[in-house]
């Protein structure tokens, strides 16, 4: 690990100010030894089961229901009886009125499910307290808005509900990500079977609790917990008649081979390699926030990570130096901790794919850079890196790593930029950092990617659609744009 | 007399060739990082160790046109021995006064180690003639000053005649002497963020030893990003030329939580060799007794009635 130069000598430092431990108490969760599958509003006995633990512990946090083909059968059954038993029909202010009752639910209860966010995914407290339970909550507002508007959203085309909706969600963002799929499913008189990520079911799990208090009819949401055979035997269900998924993009692949022909409705939300574009006149220091706040937030287990940066030769050096010392001031550690900004990786099985890919980028010829921390012995852990003097064509460069490890990239030109940036299989998003206006409308007009943001990065509203261009999959999330995948039209 | 040439000498010279700029500042991008650092939580030995270093690096201040010797000697006490029935709790760093009453903190803080800080340069409006700010200045330094915090002229700077205000800091530093600078920005008046470092800059460059953010009769003050903004700044000339500058946040801050809030942004940009009152100073009055509750409130476990503070 480098060390940095300080100028002028290095003076005895005067003090020494470590910040004492801050954990969020795990007193307002209360976890169940263990669950069991939430179908037609029961808790059903699942015939197999997994363990799920906190990555930061690798503590047995409780035993979930692998749900088996029979299982999903059961729930996509529930789903269609509470579709056709009232809740298609139902007036669409009606509808609204449980979905803001949801809303205020997870609003009341923000602490215990980002304890339980922290806990069981491994982010920092800081991040599921400001970030994931707000936008949460957010979105179930936002689509309780325009469940009795749908007429207005998309005048004379008659929308109507498509059916049941089996929906399949990540790791990275676990309760956010089940508010982005159900929400809008809801608001547009679908009903729901979930399935939550394999190592991170808990909160889905203490959603089912929330959809009792809201007293949502039972069989509107169901959740099956389990690996990826539940995922497929609900891909494969001819019950179901849309699919929504958020994952990797070889998954995504392979169930749209699936669905082929099958008249199914699909959405893909998949993979990234998202470049950061730092051009010479931008405000430096706060670029500088914006790259970390691009890759290391979330452990950089976020499909729009800024994972790749293209800095201007021009300011390539200064850019990096800052950036490295920045480095130094993150803290790793107990994601419960509220002083922790970057947490554990979310599995063993991601450590290891984070682990190979860097080592690729080693053997490749790329300089790496970690700043000197601690890191946990117990867990998985991964300090943040950034890699310098990469190559377009190393694997770094063009793999979607999900880890915090940032690819440094350099270009001379606007137009160099963008043919790097497009040059990827991915279109997730792109980030642009110059302080001139006219160059950011000329970027984003060029940039292939479903999100473009100016001076900053990781930024997300319900009000604004959320997609991807080419294998980073297609169809919106979010605003108006995301109605659209829940309904059906006369044409 | 130096003589400012039209672009200031010195004014480009901390940044390397290659980044032949002053840079700017995003504001939105700046408050949110200011107001994340904000979040920290800060506990038990930590924030002890917050709260002793913030009476270290206090200038305890009065500012007012009733201020009299009276006041001035209460004020000095109370600085160097900011509680009496705790004598483990650190003196503070300096008395910040107007010209007139430095005799008299001179005379009480004598070999205290607490040094004698006059406001001048026509504080706070600094609408006076160069020549007047210069003797100003050289008046306070012979009262027994030993640092000067002096106000940038902001008519001037806000009219774009740049080197005018260089070339008041560069007369003002060689009237100065011995005695340490503080180049006061004022930054509630400055407008926007590109101002404040463009100023704080143009201090730097002009030899300023201290950049401070305001005289604390303009509000808003010492806000966190504007700290922020001027600590980025501070931190570049360093990094690019090696050269320590301090700062002060004076102005608005009147609760130990805003203290260790300052503190905190300090230690994450330019790292804990910035924490000594060398480079570090918090300028205020009301904000000690909050700190010393804090402090017995660390020590006993319970809140004191303020009845068993000193107003001083």
């Amino acid at each position: 690990m480098a060390e940095l130069d300080r100028p002028g000598g290095s003076p005895a430092v005067p003090s020494d100010w470590t910040y004492a431990p801050a954990p969020e108490s795990r007193d307002v969760v209360h976890l169940r030894d263990r669950y069991g599958l939430f179908i037609g509003g029961e808790w059903l006995e699942p015939s197999e089961t997994y363990e799920t633990i906190s990555p930061a512990t690798e503590e047995p946090l409780a035993v979930i229901g692998q749900a088996s083909v029979a299982d999903v059968d059961r729930a996509v059954v529930a789903a269609r009886t509470a579709f056709a038993d009232g809740w298609s029909s139902l007036p669409g202010s009606e509808r609204a009125k449980y979905l803001f009752r949801i809303a205020r639910i997870l609003q009341e209860r923000a602490r215990e499910f980002a304890v339980l966010e922290s806990l069981n995914g491994g982010k920092p407290i800081k991040e599921s307290r400001d970030v994931d339970l707000p936008l949460a909550a957010a979105h179930f507002f936002y689509y309780a808005g325009w469940a009795d508007k749908l007429e207005y959203a998309f005048p004379n085309r008659r929308p109507r509900p498509v059916g049941v909706a089996g929906q399949i969600i990540p790791w990275n963002f676990p309760l956010l990500m089940l508010a982005w799929k159900i929400a809008p499913a809801l608001a547009c008189g679908n009903t729901v079977v979930l399935k939550p990520a394999e190592t991170t079911p808990l909160t889905a799990l203490l959603f089912c609790d929330v959809l009792r208090q809201a007293e949502l009819p039972a069989g509107v949401v169901n959740i099956v917990t389990g690996d990826g055979r539940t995922g497929a035997a609900l891909v494969e269900h001819d019950g179901v008649d849309k699919i929504a998924f958020t994952g990797s993009t070889d998954v995504g692949k392979a169930i749209q081979r699936r669905l082929a022909g099958s008249g199914k409705k699909l959405t893909l939300e998949l993979g990234g390699k998202a470049a950061n574009i730092v051009f010479d006149d931008c405000a430096l220091d706060q670029a500088v926030e914006g790259i970390v706040n691009g890759i290391y937030f979330n452990q950089g287990h976020v499909c729009c990570a800024g994972s790749r940066l293209l800095a201007q030769e021009s300011i390539y050096e200064p850019l990096v130096e800052k950036l490295k010392r920045r480095l130094e001031t993150l803290r790793v550690g107990d994601p419960l901790d509220k002083n922790t900004d970057v947490g554990a990786i979310n599995s063993a099985m991601q450590l290891e794919k984070i682990r190979e890919l860097v080592e690729s980028g080693r053997e490749e010829g790329a300089e790496i850079y970690q700043p000197p921390c601690r890191l946990p012995e117990k867990g998985y852990w991964f300090a943040p890196t950034v890699f310098t003097n990469v190559a377009q064509s190393y694997r770094i460069a063009q793999e979607e790593i999900f880890g915090p490890v940032l690819s440094v990239l350099t270009f001379r030109t606007p137009e160099e930029a963008i043919e790097k940036a497009n040059n990827s299989p991915y279109g997730l998003s792109a980030g642009v950092w110059t302080e001139k206006g006219s160059r950011i409308l000329w970027m984003a007009q060029r940039l292939r990617a479903g999100v473009v943001w100016a001076n900053t990065f990781n930024r997300f509203d319900p009000s604004s659609p959320f997609g991807g261009y080419k294998e980073s999959g297609f169809g919106r999330e979010g605003g108006l744009h995301g109605l659209e995948p829940y309904l059906r039209f006369d044409e | 007399m130096a003589q400012a040439p039209v672009l200031p000498a010195g004014f480009e010279l901390p940044l390397e060739p290659r980044l032949p700029r002053i840079g700017s500042v995003d504001a939105v991008a700046l408050e949110e990082r200011a107001g994340s650092l904000a979040k920290r939580s800060i506990k038990r030995d930590a924030k002890v160790f917050a709260l002793r270093l913030a009476i270290r690096t206090t200038d305890l201040t009065t500012l007012e046109g009733a201020d009299t010797p009276g006041k001035v000697a209460a004020l000095c006490s109370k600085a160097m021995r900011p509680d009496p029935t705790d004598p483990s709790i650190p003196s503070c760093a300096a008395i910040c006064v107007y010209p007139n009453l430095v005799p008299t903190a001179r005379e009480r803080l004598e070999g205290s180690g607490v040094h004698v800080a006059a406001v001048a340069t026509g504080f706070p409006s600094g609408q006076y003639p160069t020549s007047i700010k210069v003797a100003d200045v050289r008046s306070a330094v012979e009262l027994g000053a030993d640092e000067i915090d002096m106000v940038i002229d902001r008519g001037a700077f806000l009219s774009g005649r740049y080197a005018k205000v260089y070339d008041e800091v560069v007369r003002v530093k060689e009237a100065c002497g011995e005695a340490h600078l503080k180049v006061i920005l004022e930054t509630g008046e400055l407008g926007t963020y590109d101002n404040v470092r463009r100023a704080t800059l143009l201090a730097i460059a002009g030899g300023a030893d201290f950049v401070k953010t305001s005289t604390g009769k303009i509000s808003p003050a010492a806000t966190l990003p504007i700290a922020l903004c001027m600590l980025e700044a501070v931190r570049d000339v360093y990094f690019e030329t090696g050269r320590r500058v301090g700062f002060k946040a004076a102005g608005g801050i009147r609760q130990a939580k805003q203290a260790v809030q300052h503190l905190v942004v300090v230690h994450e940009t330019l790292g804990p060799e910035w924490l000594t009152p060398e480079l570090y100073r918090l300028g205020a009055s009301s904000l000690l007794n909050d700190i010393l509750m804090q402090l017995r409130k660390e020590k006993t476990g319970a809140y004191q009635s303020p009845d068993y503070f000193t107003l001083d």
